[in-house]
């Protein structure tokens, strides 16, 4: 972890150089709550009570020590915890307050709302730049009858537009990876979700993309919730309103402190959010 | 860079590392390497031994060996052979009739199935469908071969009739008289019921490697299964998929005792598929062998090692399929 | 500070009115599909699946459309057309069992193991004959089969992972290949390269050596598997400790792979077991005891049940030829069981 030279002055420097967005202002709904959200793998308890609001239009980092449990949180907020077999979780997530585990939900039209980004750039190779795109219109069976006009709002959106205007009928994997991950985040934007979640986007990727995503990502706060999880507390800084920290001693991941990104890396009100932000452990 | 160098120096040739193996090492990696070779010693022997027994039969035939469709060896009182003419044309035709139906059956239940087990079915039912499905595998071919006579054939014969009265306007589907039983259609489904473990089980391989994030993330635009299947599977397994369908139509072609038992296995040519006549191949071995006279069997060296050819042919194609597919992106 | 911790739950899986509603509409299909059957021209088992089948799919479709629309509507025909498909692959498993233990149990007797067939002939009384001189030729085609397709197969299994050189891919191509030679072929090629030219006559002898040609891709093919299943550091290990690769392999290598080549043994075995066509062609059929595989026909399970479906018409011969298969298919599930239970274990 790249957290050794950093220290909390510098780092609340920069976070409070963002404006921070104005919650509930645009009209995003009403964002993502969680409510005393649980997680299992098997008998392994793996996150315990985590009660976390999200407002519309902000931007919020989940950070914290490896296996503390803010990834498998993050698949819980789309429904995407329970593709492991042993997964079993409890607890309250509400989007537009309504839960989204509640009974007679159809889950793929909750992940249509809640879009996800992963941390390895995978483009479906078997499809063109475009189709990639596009792809989750086909794989939901939307109707859009002005396709170009949504590849082009999308790929420029996702700051690719330039780089592959005159390529879209290339094979996705022709790209750098850092392409590739600003394809992939395109292409979560063409099914228009309400939330973003992005796993750790830029951990495969060299510090050039990385700036291109978080320059993404700012730009996308505007219309959307973002949810990043990333191990880069300098990224953490520099992209989100709010922060979150989760940590593990030994037993399930919780979340310690929730709190203005600004606020969590110049004041942290717990001790093991300062140690863990000045770079004493990690 | 603050430091330039002026030149570059030229980069040192690579070291080469050179071994020398002690004695045992080079006894143990030489007879290795001899007994990895028998594969290739053995299909070689196969081929140059079944060539001198048949090739004078496939020089005096030459092309109508496969073309023409008469078995006929006429002997006189001393047995000699006066004249002879060997094709195997009508078997020919009857191997690739019952197993193409053997695949058109059999593929598209074997993906099915494997799809159930790869994205349906979980824990323990997943464990003992596979284990009976590979069991089955395991059965002989006489075993089918019986049961697809005493047990598969009233019922196919029925299906037969079913499929003659409704399309029998199709001359695939008609028969010249109303003979249903031991006919291509039946043969080839009981090769279709042979090979589904086996197509089923390649192709549950192939879909059990299709890469984890490429799923999830059809699930994360909101697929349901069947569009992520559509989209993310099929596309990957393709190739696997056609690579095991080959293997499967290789195991057909070359199916002599479930042949033999099913199909009545007659010297003519019949595009009938209904119709109680036809053979393949293996089975024309395995009829004519008991009574051949020394010529007539390097006729039947000669068809063995047309068969063996054929087969040959499909196994490489399939393996190269499976190999460049089984386990790449696209 | 003490915290409830609630109960882990799985919300995701179907809640029981979500499996009532399915049950329901397969229960319905199904009554449906006998009344399309008793009142349409549909009629038979086949008729039946049929409307059943489609009744199955167009409920499905309906149920669905209406509860969560089009896509969910689609989905479920997938659904329905895999778990079909599955049915459909194992109705002839079942059918091929229940049949083989119900008709073949009549033809079971403890005089099989001590008597042949030298005296009796298939038509005559189940008690009269035996099928020992087929149990023993076919132990003592296959145990010889074994003998000598052990040895070549597991040294191509080393070739592939020991030394895996410029020729591994070739010949991993061969193997693969080889797996595809038609059985007949088999016994075509011993007959043109044995016995017309060298023998001149049918023994059990010619049919070990036909069955090699089978059991060598079996034994190749599983072996290297299991042997790369055992860890490069164990290798790494063995050389470090300034051992020979030849003494690595015989003595780290293959002890550790053990059982992994017992279960290569077992399914090359279990390949070959019930082969019949080679057989037919180059040991002939005995129908008394020999025991010399150098000489003279010699008998074998699967000839024993080909003669008697083939010659016989007596519920007799059926019910010989029908023991023979149950004797035949208890192997074949005795040898399957043993390999899962070896190979479920770890290696080594």
């Amino acid at each position: 972890m790249t957290t050794s030279h950093v220290t909390p002055s510098s780092l609340s420097s920069v976070a409070s150089a963002r404006t921070v967005s104005q919650p509930g202002t645009a009209l995003l709904g009403n964002g993502l709550e969680t409510r005393g959200v649980h997680a299992w793998f098997g008998k392994k308890h793996v996150l315990s009570d985590v009660t976390l609001d999200f407002a519309a239009g902000t931007v919020t980092a989940l950070i914290g020590p490896s296996g503390c449990g803010k990834s498998t949180f993050l698949r819980t907020l789309n429904r995407m915890h329970e593709f492991i077999p042993t997964a079993a979780m409890a607890g309250e997530v509400l989007l537009d307050g309504k839960d989204i585990y509640a009974p007679g939900i159809d889950v793929t039209k909750i992940r249509l709302r809640v879009g996800m980004v992963f941390q390895k750039p995978n483009p479906f190779p078997s499809m063109t730049i475009g189709q990639n795109v596009l792809s989750g219109l086909k794989l939901a069976q939307i109707k859009n009858s002005n396709t170009d006009d949504l590849l082009e709002s999308c790929l420029t959106r996702a700051g690719l537009w330039n780089e592959v205007k005159d390529r879209l009928g290339e094979h996705g994997g022709a790209l750098s990876g850092g392409q590739q991950q600003r394809l992939c985040i395109a292409r979560s934007l063409a099914v228009e979700p309400q939330v973003l979640l992005m796993d750790e986007p830029c951990s495969a990727l060299d510090p050039g993309s990385t700036f291109r995503i978080e320059e993404t990502i700012a730009d996308l706060a505007k219309t959307m919730t973002i949810v990043i999880v990333t191990h880069n507390m300098q990224q953490a800084a520099r992209v989100s309103d709010y922060t979150a920290f989760f940590l593990s001693d030994g037993g399930p991941g919780e979340m310690i402190e929730a709190a203005p990104t600004s606020s969590i890396f110049s004041s942290p009100q717990n001790k093991r959010t300062e140690d863990y932000v000045t770079g004493r452990f990690g | 860079m603050a430091i330039e160098l002026k030149e570059r120096p030229t980069p040192p040739a690579p070291r080469q590392i050179t071994t020398k193996p002690r004695l045992s090492d080079q006894v143990f990696r030489t007879v290795v390497t001899i007994g990895g070779m028998a594969s290739l010693v053995i299909l070689g022997l196969i081929a140059i031994f079944l060539s001198i027994k048949g090739m004078h039969i496939l020089v005096d035939e030459k092309f109508n060996f496969i073309t023409e469709s008469r078995w006929e060896v006429i002997t006189d009182e001393t047995g000699e052979v006066i004249e002879a003419n060997f094709g195997i044309g009508a078997m020919l035709i009857g191997t690739m009739l019952s197993a193409t139906i053997a695949i058109l059956v059999g593929v598209p239940i074997s993906v099915l199935s494997a799809l159930y087990l790869t994205f349906y079915a979980n824990g323990k039912l997943k464990k003992v469908l596979i284990s009976v499905i590979d069991l089955m595998a395991a059965f002989p071919s006489l075993l089918f071969g019986f049961w697809g006579f005493f047990i598969f054939m009233s019922s196919a014969e029925y299906w037969a009739k079913l499929i003659n009265k409704y399309l029998g306007f199709i001359p695939l589907f008609d028969v010249p008289t109303p003979i249903f039983e031991r006919s291509p259609f039946i043969a080839g489904l009981v090769l279709a019921i042979m090979i589904i473990p086996i197509v089923t089980s390649i192709s549950r391989e192939i879909f059990d490697q299709t890469p984890l994030d490429r799923v999830q993330a059809a699930y994360a635009l909101g697929a349901t299964k069947l569009s992520m299947i559509k989209a993310v599977v099929i596309p990957y397994g393709r190739g696997g998929i056609i690579g095991g369908a080959m293997l499967g139509l290789g195991r057909a072609m070359g199916e002599t005792v479930a042949v033999y038992t099913v199909l009545n296995v007659v010297y003519q040519v019949n595009w009938q598929v209904l119709f109680g006549a036809g053979g393949n191949v293996a089975s024309l071995i395995l009829l004519k062998f008991g009574e051949a006279g020394p010529y007539e069997v390097d006729a039947l060296m000669a068809a063995g090692l047309i068969l063996f050819l054929l087969t040959l042919i499909v196994n490489a194609t399939a393996d190269f399929l499976i190999n460049r597919f089984g386990g790449k992106g696209r | 500070m003490n915290k409830v911790i609630p109960a882990p739950q799985k919300p995701w899986q179907p809640t029981f009115i979500d499996k009532l509603e399915d049950v329901a509409i397969l229960v319905g299909s199904l009554g449906v599909a006998g009344a399309i059957v008793k009142f349409t021209g549909f009629n038979g088992k086949l008729g039946y699946f049929f409307a059943f089948f489609f009744t199955l799919l167009v409920a499905n479709f309906v149920f669905h459309f209406i509860k969560r629309g089009m896509q969910a509507a689609k989905d479920s025909i997938l659904q329905v057309l895999t778990a079909m498909a599955i049915f459909v692959t194992l109705i002839p498993i079942v059918s091929i069992v229940a049949t083989v233990v119900s008709k073949g149990y009549k033809g079971i007797h403890w005089g099989l193991l001590t008597k042949d067939m030298a005296l009796a002939s298939v038509n005559d009384p189940i008690a009269s004959g035996g099928l020992l001189h087929a149990l023993v030729g076919t132990i003592i085609m296959v145990g010889g089969a074994l003998i000598i397709s052990f040895p070549i197969g597991v040294l191509t299994a080393l070739y592939l992972t020991e030394i895996n050189g410029k020729l591994a891919r070739p010949i991993k191509f061969l193997v693969q290949a080889m797996s595809g030679v038609p059985s007949i072929v088999a016994g075509l090629f011993i007959l043109s390269s044995l016995i017309y030219p060298v023998t001149k006559a049918l023994s059990g002898l010619m049919g070990s050596l036909a069955l090699t040609i089978l059991m060598i891709p079996t034994i190749a093919r599983t072996s290297e598997e299991m042997l790369r299943l055992i860890p490069n550091e164990l290798r790494e290990a063995g050389v470090a400790l300034g051992g020979t690769q030849w003494r690595t392999v015989a003595g780290v290598v293959l002890p550790a792979a053990k059982s992994g080549l017992v279960t290569a043994i077992i399914l090359g075995v279990a390949r070959i077991i019930g082969e019949t066509a080679p057989l037919l062609l180059v040991s002939g059929g005995g129908d008394s005891l020999n025991t010399n595989p150098t000489s003279g026909a010699m008998g074998s399970l699967p000839y024993y049940i080909w003669k008697a479906f083939l010659t016989g018409g007596t519920p007799e011969a059926f019910a010989r030829a029908w023991g023979g298969m149950l004797v035949l298919l208890s192997f074949i599930f005795i040898l399957f069981g043993l390999a899962r239970y070896l190979s479920g274990r770890k290696v080594g």
